[in-house]
């Protein structure tokens, strides 16, 4: 009982980083209907920036937090100009090409610059656990959790309430109308690419500190595990992103424990198989019919 | 009494809370040129989509001279006989005309992968046939001196016409037209009656075809249905029709 | 005669086959001198030729997005390097084994995945060769990450070159036919197809397994050319990389597919020193195709040997795919 409760923790603690994750690529596949193959390299990218932040120029944590989030924001619109903007009306096949492409780019680009052997990084919160009824509860995990359960209100309040949120949805419900609404809809699309981007690189700052090994490719496996579970919890939803993402967590960890580490990964994309084929809208999205 | 070619019973579609077709029971004799009219979204392509194995009904069930079609699958019920043209124009756009023919005569004239692989004599007196048959099609069409063209590079009117050659291809004894005079000027629209009576004869077709243009519709069928709201509220010669008042409604949109 | 289409259509691509044949046979008369350097590039060749040429039959032909090509690969690949160690079978019905479970599971598999469209389908297909590499991790008799080794080493250029110009001649057979076009027509409008008669699950399980059939012969002579595999040998990488030739050729064209191999090939070779910049330029290169010429370097076209040498006049006749 003690290990359940305890992998649940850590599976949550996972979970919370996923889910962060898969808010990117959500909000961005319901605004354009593209699956951002990038998006796990931006994650990458926030670690490394929140890597040198808190190293080479010594900056505090917090700091080193909104620059991981600043940059790869700016990354994400980036990237969505030059490559993905031309190809706004080009069969999605191409776009995906391409986001393949953009994914490939940054991972080699990464292992130019910063050299493909893992850095650590700086432990900057004590590990010494808590005890909560026999289940250890690391300080690093409480500050993901918080961070990473802050950031989704965030979110939500920004998506909810406020003028941008609204275009945001208005936008993934239907383009041209909202552009005959007079919302600057290329804007928008920036404006998710960011967002999205900058919680990839809060979520590449989180792992960093629970998980203190970075790499050039350590976005590949999160980022299509994040994807898994975006579409688990119904693309582009984001209750659902969130959701996939802390189930997604849950089960890694409850798998790593009780069956073996190295079938993790094939659990995942066994996961998604699944729910592909039984509900591909995903848990709490809504399903689409073409029209003939 | 000419036999029943096509009988739909209780038709109902549902789309998640939306009720597009309503229990819609109709016949269609051997022989017929029945029109299918109605306001817009009034469930017309819907029913379309059921009769050919698009949308599986929500109830009711489609009969093809007295066998159960409505459980098959699309390509299944194309090769029982019923074939169709879309509303937004779905040809295979960067294949050549000839191609998006001698695709529709795939399933009365293939024979086994092992004879293309091997380039066995079969293979070619097969592939001569198809090609010699889609070539006397898109002759009837108008669409010979075409055959190499990319299909998204045809005028509007010739796209139309082609995706009836296509649909003939099959050897329908039903042939569902969805809206063919769509986006034609008068003088085609003109030719494209003529085409109908035309191929209505050579091949023995029973047509039904969705049409918005009164004068075609009214000028063409024998029989008119009228939908509304997925409702059928009427079913009879065109001169009936013209007179029906629920009709007459439905078109006005008044409370009368 | 001239008017017989059939034979008409038979002309061109007689031509291509020809040129494809004549190249491929020369290289093979000069294998016999090259030193092993050069014929280790040229087995690699011809099977990456193998891969992206039955990739493009489930992505270019079909229109079917898979991302799961290396996973085929390397089911050929163990499958036929364990018949050869275990059961002493010869190379030529090891590779046939590998092919046929490759092949099966691409039945298997497919059957349910196959109802998924466009992207939805790329990342079920990239999700099965993942969890294909995950059992090859897993299971003892693979000899998990360590990788497998003591493969004989049985597979020549002329070989790779023979099951190449197989697959070729297999593509470009299909293609012409009523069973190409109606591969074709999935890709083109796959509701339109159905209405048309053709049976596009049926169709669509055809590529795949025909596809993924190849994918297992390529994977073995991959095996019994290395003489030993690991899974790290079969990672999604390897799946773009195939991609890229695809995609690079001109999603649709088989002579594209074959060219822009060719090319991938060598041009790392003759990059040597640049090893590091190797990938860069090879996803740079990616989204530039995608950028300015989505249709790759041939489009769906294929190369007509009468038209590059223009000796004889084709008279306007287009006959594309």
């Amino acid at each position: 009982m003690g290990i359940l409760l305890q992998q649940i923790v850590n599976g949550i603690a996972l979970g919370s980083i996923y889910a962060l994750i898969a808010l990117g690529y959500t909000m961005v596949y319901g605004i354009i209907r593209l699956i951002n193959f990038a998006h796990g390299e931006i994650y990458m990218i926030g670690a490394f920036v929140g890597y040198f932040a808190l190293t080479a120029f010594g900056l505090p944590f917090w700091v080193s937090l909104l620059l991981a989030m600043v940059i790869p924001a700016l990354l994400g619109v980036l990237i969505e100009r030059v490559a993905y903007r031309p190809l706004r009306s080009s069969p999605s096949i191409t776009v995906l090409i391409t986001a393949i492409g953009v994914s490939l780019l940054l991972q080699n680009l990464a292992m130019l610059w910063f050299s493909p052997d893992p850095k650590t990084f700086p432990q900057i919160f004590t590990r010494a656990p808590f005890n909560i009824g026999g289940v250890r509860i690391t300080f690093p995990q409480v500050i993901v959790l918080a961070t990473s359960v802050l950031l989704m209100i965030g979110l939500n309040f920004m998506v909810q309430k406020t003028k941008i949120g609204k275009a945001m949805r208005a936008v993934s419900q239907d383009k041209e109308a909202a552009k005959l609404m007079g919302i600057d809809t290329d804007r928008i699309i920036s404006f998710t690419f960011a967002i999205g981007s900058a919680l990839a690189g809060a979520a590449g700052v989180m792992v960093g500190i629970i998980y203190p090994r970075i790499q050039p490719l350590m976005g590949t496996m999160p980022g299509l595990k994040a994807f898994v579970a975006a579409v688990f919890g119904g693309i582009g939803s984001i209750p659902g992103a969130m959701l996939g993402g802390v189930i997604m967590g849950l089960t890694e960890s409850l798998v790593t424990a009780y069956i073996s580490s190295t079938w993790r990964d094939a659990i995942a994309f066994s996961l998604l198989i699944i729910i592909l084929l039984v509900k591909p809208a995903g848990i709490l999205g809504k399903s689409t019919r073409e029209k003939v | 009494m000419p036999a029943n070619l096509l009988e739909a019973r209780s038709l109902t579609m549902n789309f998640g809370g939306l009720t597009a077709v309503v229990n819609l029971s109709f016949q269609i004799l051997k022989g017929e040129l029945v029109g299918l009219i109605g306001p817009n979204g009034a469930g017309k392509t819907t029913v379309f989509n059921m009769l050919t194995g698009v949308y599986a009904p929500s109830e009711g069930s489609v009969y093809l001279e007295n066998e159960l079609v409505s459980s098959l699958k699309p390509h299944t019920i194309t090769q029982k006989g019923i074939a169709r043209t879309f509303q937004n124009i779905r040809l295979f756009n960067d294949l050549s005309v000839l191609d998006n023919v001698r695709i529709a005569f795939h399933s009365r004239s293939s024979f086994p992968i092992f004879d293309a692989v091997f380039l066995t004599p079969r293979f070619f007196k097969k592939e001569k046939a198809i090609y010699d048959n889609a070539m006397e099609l898109l002759g009837i069409f108008g669409l010979a001196d075409k055959k190499d063209e990319k299909a998204k590079n045809l005028s509007y009117g010739q796209m139309r016409r082609l995706e009836i050659a296509r649909a003939l291809a099959t050897n329908p004894k039903l042939l569902l037209l969805d809206e063919p005079a769509a986006g034609m000027n008068p003088q085609e629209t003109e030719e494209l009656t003529e085409l109908i009576t035309e191929i209505r004869e050579k091949f023995d077709l029973t047509i039904l075809l969705i049409e918005h243009d009164m004068s075609l519709v009214m000028k063409l069928c024998e029989r008119i249905m009228v939908l509304d709201y997925g409702i059928l509220i009427a079913n009879g010669t065109p001169d009936e029709v013209r007179a029906n008042r629920r009709v007459i409604e439905a078109y006005l949109g008044g409370d009368v | 005669m001239t008017n017989n289409p059939n034979k008409k259509n038979l002309d061109g691509y007689v031509t291509l086959i020809a040129v494809v044949v004549l190249v491929l046979l020369n290289v093979v008369l000069l294998a016999g001198k090259m030193p092993t350097y050069y014929t280790g590039i040229l087995r690699f060749m011809g099977i990456n030729i193998i891969l992206a040429v039955s990739l493009n039959l489930i992505n270019g032909i079909t229109g079917q997005f898979s991302l799961g090509h290396a996973g085929f690969m390397a089911v050929g690949a163990y499958v036929s390097a364990l018949v050869s160690i275990h059961l002493g079978w010869p190379l030529v019905f090891a590779l046939l084994a590998g092919a046929v479970a490759a092949s099966l599971l691409g039945i298997l598999i497919g059957l349910p995945t196959l109802r998924l469209r466009g992207d939805y389908l790329a990342i079920a297909t990239l999700g099965l060769g993942e969890i294909i590499r995950v059992v090859i991790l897993n299971l003892d008799i693979t000899k998990g990450a360590r990788g497998l080794g003591g493969i004989p080493r049985t597979t020549t250029v002329y070989l790779v070159e023979l099951f190449a110009i197989i697959t070729i001649l297999f593509t470009v057979n299909l293609m012409r036919s009523t069973h190409g076009r109606a591969l074709l027509s999935i890709r083109e409008d796959e509701i339109a197809a159905e209405a048309m008669g053709i049976n596009t699950t049926f169709y669509k399980v055809f590529a795949f397994s025909a596809g993924a059939f190849f994918a297992g012969i390529a994977g073995g002579l991959f095996a019994h050319s290395m003489g030993y595999i690991a899974p790290a040998n079969f990672e999604f990488m390897r799946s773009i990389e195939i991609l890229v030739m695809v995609v690079l050729g001109g999603l649709g064209s088989i002579t594209g597919s074959v060219i822009a191999t060719v090319v991938l090939t060598i041009l790392p070779e003759a990059l040597r020193g640049f090893a590091q910049y190797r990938m860069v330029l090879y996803s740079a290169m990616l989204i530039a195709i995608m950028l300015f010429r989505p249709s790759g370097l041939m489009g769906t076209r294929e190369l007509d040997v009468r038209q590059v040498l223009g000796i004889f006049k084709t008279g306007g006749e287009k006959d594309a795919s």
